[in-house]
Order: C-alpha cells, then sequence, then structure tokens
C-alpha cells in the first residue's frame, strides 16, 4: 500500500515534471500573417496599418545576392522607443519571413540570413508608441533560394 | 532530439553581442529530395531569448529563413556571469533550449 502510494506519488511528480518544463511559452505564431501569399495579406494579418518612410530604419544587404538561399539581412531600428521589427520579401511565395518583439533589455537590432526566390524589395515594419516607420531595400538575386 | 544549439556571446561595456545557430532543415515544402518528392515543410516558428529568467526577445520565423539558421541580437544591461537562455519550437512542434553564462 505505501509502496503503491510512493510509485503513485513519484509518477505524478514525474509526469508534472516533464508535462511541466517543456510548456515553455512561446508567443502564438501569427498564421494568418505567414502564411499570406501577397505583402498586402501579410501586413493585414500583422496589423501594420499606415506607415511612414523612415531613415531611421537601417538596412544593411547585399545590392546583389549570387545565392539566394543565404542572404544576410540586418537591420537596425534607431526610432525610439521600437517595440517590434517586421521582415517583408515582396517576392517570396510567402513574404513575411520574420517578426521579432523587444523588450526591455534588448536593442531593436537583429540579424539573419533569409531565402530569397527572386529579386525583390525587402521591407522593413518598424512598430513605435503605436505608430509603423518603414524602410526597403531592393535585393538582385542571381540564383534564387526557395527550390533547387 | 534536435541537435544542440551554439550561442555566443561577447560583451562590450553593457551591451551583449549575441549570436545563435540554430540546426535546422527549415524546409519550404518547395524543394525536391532526389527521387522528385517534395520535401515536407519543417521550419523552426517560433523562438526567444531570455536574460536572466526574463524575456527580452520574442520571434515568429517563416520557412523563408534559412537553412541552419544564424541570428544575430544586442542587448543592454548585460554583466558578466548573466545568463542567457535561448529556446526554438518548429512547426512539428521540436524544440530546443540552450543557455550560456556571459563571460
Amino acid at each position: 500500500m505505501n509502496l503503491l502510494r510512493r510509485n503513485t506519488i513519484q509518477f505524478a511528480a514525474a509526469l508534472a515534471a516533464t508535462l511541466l518544463v517543456p510548456l515553455r511559452a512561446f508567443a502564438a505564431w501569427n498564421k494568418e500573417a505567414f502564411q499570406a501569399k501577397t505583402a498586402a495579406d501579410a501586413l493585414k494579418g500583422l496589423g501594420v496599418g499606415a506607415s511612414a518612410e523612415s531613415r531611421d530604419i537601417v538596412i544593411e544587404a547585399p545590392q546583389i545576392a549570387e545565392n539566394g538561399a543565404v542572404v544576410p539581412v540586418e537591420i537596425t531600428s534607431n526610432v525610439p522607443n521600437t517595440k517590434s521589427i517586421a521582415v517583408v520579401i515582396d517576392k517570396n511565395p510567402f513574404p513575411l519571413t520574420a517578426k521579432f518583439d523587444f523588450g526591455e533589455g534588448a536593442l531593436p537590432y537583429v540579424k539573419v540570413n533569409v531565402k530569397m526566390g527572386e529579386s525583390s524589395f525587402v521591407r522593413v515594419f518598424a512598430e513605435a508608441g503605436g505608430r509603423f516607420h518603414t524602410a526597403s531595400k531592393e535585393i538582385k538575386v542571381t540564383i534564387g533560394g526557395c527550390g533547387g | 532530439m534536435a541537435e544542440p544549439m551554439k550561442i555566443r556571446a561577447t560583451l562590450k561595456g553593457d551591451l551583449a553581442d549575441v549570436r545563435v545557430l540554430m540546426v535546422h532543415p527549415m524546409e519550404t515544402g518547395q524543394r525536391k529530395d532526389t527521387a522528385g518528392n517534395l520535401a515536407p515543410t519543417h521550419f523552426i516558428q517560433e523562438m526567444s531569448v531570455r536574460l536572466n529568467g526574463k524575456s527580452v526577445i520574442e520571434g515568429q520565423i517563416s520557412q523563408a529563413v534559412s537553412r541552419n539558421p544564424v541570428f544575430s541580437f544586442r542587448l543592454k544591461g548585460v554583466k558578466a556571469g548573466d545568463k542567457i537562455e535561448i529556446a526554438w519550437l518548429d512547426n512539428l512542434g521540436e524544440r530546443s533550449q540552450a543557455d550560456v553564462a556571459i563571460a
């Protein structure tokens, strides 16, 4: 009886541990925005309304990418109080590529390698104080990186 | 079981440059394998960066992030000994988590 009880408790504790440890919370993946096939629908899914062109968003990326499978894109937002950055590649099959939310303790900066199917504008949307700021850069791709 | 991530953090003053490599195929669902079949979509969707247990960056990404993704981030107000934890979750429910103490 005691043994059974102990086993039950141990089992319950082990179960709780396995259930609790992996349950690390993530912000839910925005399916609507990420599965959108046009940049306009992706922006709608993200809730990006009117946005103003801004020189305070710096996009560092090659003008010509020889290999579309790995295109390095480095983004810095100098817009005060930037709380998120979204990256949209207009001509990709699913234009929305990434969205980062920055909390206290993080600078609104990210560098990421992306795939580009063909030459396209890469647009960045930074949200600050409920407003959206945008900048873009055209990247020409010699060999596409989505199929292959 | 996903392969471990590699995290490197370098401190300059109170700014930390954090670079992470995640080992992942990032299949777009459009690539054909050698037999001519489409490789099923398999990609990281969510990630998070924590500093001393507190979330500082939450990311969502698509299949258009390159294979074996490498990200760089910058954290402020950081000192030696602080702990950075990074975790990801993919579209098939696989996940990985790693941490590093800033030297």
